[in-house]
């Protein structure tokens, strides 16, 4: 084959991803762009160029900075919380244990049942009065207390459900790094006279790194990308206590129908998000071990 | 024997017969969106209707799709008149006209209004539905599923207050006063049966504006370019709410969810509730007690908004099919048929004529509480609806969920809901 047509073979490999990376990713994101400039068209109006107008409005926007807040402080409780969870579950599941088989199941059912579904369960355990999470608190003489109505527990009472439905899925991915680590180094350090705890901390976890890396990144974009269980248990209520970016996008685009103000939004959202990610494959990267 | 084969023939012969004369006018075919907002049997209906009209109406070819909740209709519908092929017709809240006209997206019915009979179809509805449905003087909805909050109360839980299980509270001081006779507690202070419930997720705003008519104002003008959320009136009645949990501790903290207030009712968590009269059936259904349905209480007059769907048609769409489209809805809107709605679904009969057939009076007799909304309807006023409505209505919204968790007071609240709602009326001009 001569080098002229090895390149054209090459791009003709890469052509199918491409073009889909293209149609769905690349093209909407840049359409998506051009029109966070405009006006929303409404009716016979049509939209017009407004510049940067559209990013002033965001900056004055008081439910915009609450749902950017919001959506960190999100993150911030869900992410780090779930990975350890799902870490120390995978762990533990990877022993020889009774009812091992049992214990992965139910670890991972969380992952396979819908959102909207779980939401509406999660509803009745958090209602006043008769839910499930009351008769504990009421079994223990604790004070009754409205957890998705009052402004200071609703965002952490949906952080619950996220972490639930989330650390399942991270566990499988651990589970199947753990099972893949060769039995020798556990010998080795066991001869060594390590203890389980040194061994976890110097050997297993380094050699998770590359999962970590992996889990965190999607870890991320789901703390950005659910919002299935604001629209069945709380609205983004009470008074946007629980509204998220994503979800706030939702509602001007699909609500307000301002499709331009939605778009502008929706950039910052990209933006958070590529930035994100840029951070992680820059200094995770670095330390992360690949075998 | 000989009759039956000649029976299937005859039969088989009139079928092809229609066939062919279908055939040859090619009927016009009429999309048609509807949402399901309430429990029951509604697609079935819905295609009942739809076949019975087709059978009567062989050239018009009607097509129902069914498009989820009302959120999802208007998003279908609005998603449709951006691509360029909406449905000919669809039920969406009355709420949305604003919207709608807005968007260019629907045409007044008033153009098909020729003859007198017409008219008084159109003079037929209660005047309380038709607020919704008017604009500038002209007709863009026609009211088909609609609604009015009420209370229901559980007439056990009365009794063991000692209070007559026949007299719910007629004014604010009597709903306060059962509320606290009602209102259980047990050794420790903890509430075990609340006195009164009126929920505050999602659409805080519409229970809400009950309090606020009551109170002697709307929270709008009929144009719907203002409205009028801090007016004393209107402060004071979120006061109230406010009182009902702070000062007579007989309503639950925070926010109370729509969805499990019926349940609550039902588990007797609750004694009186305000819910929609669309949930009548399912109360009926599920209350394990004797329930009584009564009229919202008065401050200064009695009052509900209206709430519910209407019928629109939209404007991309032939003259022929526009046709089709108001022969249906005025075939789907007679009195007997608007009876029949109504006591299948919970919906309020939309015109007073619907209340006089035979099946309704017979439905009534039996089942007395059916007519409160009814009796309720000559104090009805229009549910808050304005130009860019759903973020003039998010301002409210966020207002009251603010008063009732307690972060602002209800007069603070209703100021900066107002503002806001100003900002956003001036930007939509």
């Amino acid at each position: 084959m001569t080098r002229s047509k090895e390149w054209l073979y090459a791009w003709l490999l890469l052509l199918p991803a491409m073009t889909l990376l293209a149609l769905f990713t690349h093209y909407p994101a840049v359409a998506n762009l051009w029109h966070s400039f405009y006006s929303t068209p409404k009716g016979a109006r049509p939209a017009v160029f407004i510049g940067l107008e559209n990013y002033r409005t965001l900056f004055d926007d008081p439910i915009f900075w609450k749902a950017l807040s919001n959506n960190l402080w999100y993150a911030a409780g869900t992410i780090p919380l779930s990975i350890v969870i799902a870490l120390v579950m995978a762990v533990w599941v990877n022993d020889r244990i009774a009812g091992r088989g049992f214990l992965r199941l139910a670890y991972f059912t969380p992952t396979i049942l819908p959102m909207i579904a779980v939401a509406n369960i999660w509803l009745f355990f958090y209602t006043p009065e008769y839910g499930l999470l009351e008769q504990i608190t009421n079994a223990f003489g604790l004070p009754r207390h409205n957890w998705l109505g009052s402004q200071s527990t609703a965002l952490p009472a949906l952080m619950v459900v996220t972490v639930w439905k989330e650390a399942g899925f991270f566990m499988i991915f651990y589970l199947a790094a753990l099972q893949s680590m060769s039995p020798h180094l556990a010998e080795a350090a066991a001869i060594e006279g390590a203890s389980r705890w040194y061994f976890f901390r110097r050997v297993t976890f380094p050699l998770l790194m590359p999962t970590t890396l992996f889990v965190l990144v999607n870890a991320v974009i789901n703390a950005f990308r659910l919002v299935d269980h604001i629209v069945v248990m709380t609205r983004g209520g009470p008074d946007n206590a629980t509204a998220l970016l994503l979800y706030y996008i939702y509602e001007i685009g699909f609500r307000f129908w301002d499709s331009a103000y939605a778009a502008a939004l929706t950039m910052v959202l990209l933006a958070l998000l590529g930035l994100a990610a840029l951070a992680q494959f820059a200094f995770l990267e670095k330390r992360t071990h690949y075998q | 024997m000989l009759f039956a084969q000649v029976r299937r023939w005859l039969a088989g012969f009139a079928a092809a017969a229609a066939a062919t004369i279908a055939f040859a006018q090619a009927p016009v075919e009429v999309s048609f969106y509807y949402p399901v907002a309430v429990g029951g049997p509604i697609t079935k209906i819905i295609d009942g209707f739809v076949a019975d009209f087709e059978k009567e109406n062989p050239a018009i070819k009607l097509k129902p799709v069914y498009t989820g909740s009302y959120q999802d209709s208007i998003t279908k519908a609005l998603t449709a008149v951006k691509s360029g092929e909406p449905p000919v017709t669809s039920i969406l809240l009355s709420t949305d006209m604003y919207s709608l006209i807005d968007e260019d997206a629907i045409v007044p019915f008033d153009e098909f209004v020729k003859t007198p009979d017409d008219q008084a179809w159109l003079k037929s509805f209660y005047p309380a539905f038709m607020e919704n449905s008017q604009t500038g003087g002209k007709t863009w909805g026609i009211p088909f599923q609609r609604s009015t909050i009420v209370l229901y109360y559980n007439k056990e839980a009365f009794k063991e207050a000692g209070l007559d299980p026949n007299k719910p509270p007629v004014n604010w001081k009597e709903m306060a006063e059962f509320g606290q006779k009602l209102t259980k507690r047990d050794a420790s202070g903890k509430v075990t049966q609340w006195g009164v419930q009126i929920p505050s997720s999602g659409f805080p705003y519409w229970l809400f504006q009950g309090l606020a008519i009551e109170n002697g104002v709307n929270l709008m003008n009929a144009a719907g370019t203002e409205v009028y959320y801090d007016k004393p009136e209107v402060i004071d009645a979120l006061q109230y709410w406010v009182d009902l949990v702070k000062k007579y501790k007989v309503h639950p903290e925070g926010i109370v969810e729509w969805g499990t207030t019926p349940k609550d009712f039902f588990e007797r968590k609750v004694a009186m509730m305000w819910t929609t009269t669309g949930n009548l059936t399912n109360v009926k259904a599920n209350a394990k007690f004797d329930f009584g349905v009564a009229m919202l209480p008065a401050s200064k007059q009695r009052g509900s908004p209206t709430g519910g769907g209407n019928f629109y048609i939209f404007k991309k769409s032939t003259p022929a099919q526009r046709e089709a489209a108001v022969k249906f809805i005025k075939w789907v809107t007679t009195p007997a048929r608007a009876a029949q709605w109504g006591i299948d679904t919970g919906y309020v009969a939309v015109r007073a004529d619907a209340w006089d057939t035979p099946v309704m009076k017979q439905y009534v007799a039996g089942f007395p509480a059916a007519a409160v909304a009814r009796d309720q309807l000559p104090y009805a006023k229009a549910e808050l609806s304005t130009h860019d409505n759903q973020r003039v209505t998010k301002a409210l919204n966020d207002g009251l969920q603010a008063a009732l968790t307690g972060t602002k007071t209800p007069e603070a609240a209703m100021k900066d809901a107002q503002r806001e709602a100003e900002r956003i009326l001036k930007a939509s001009k």
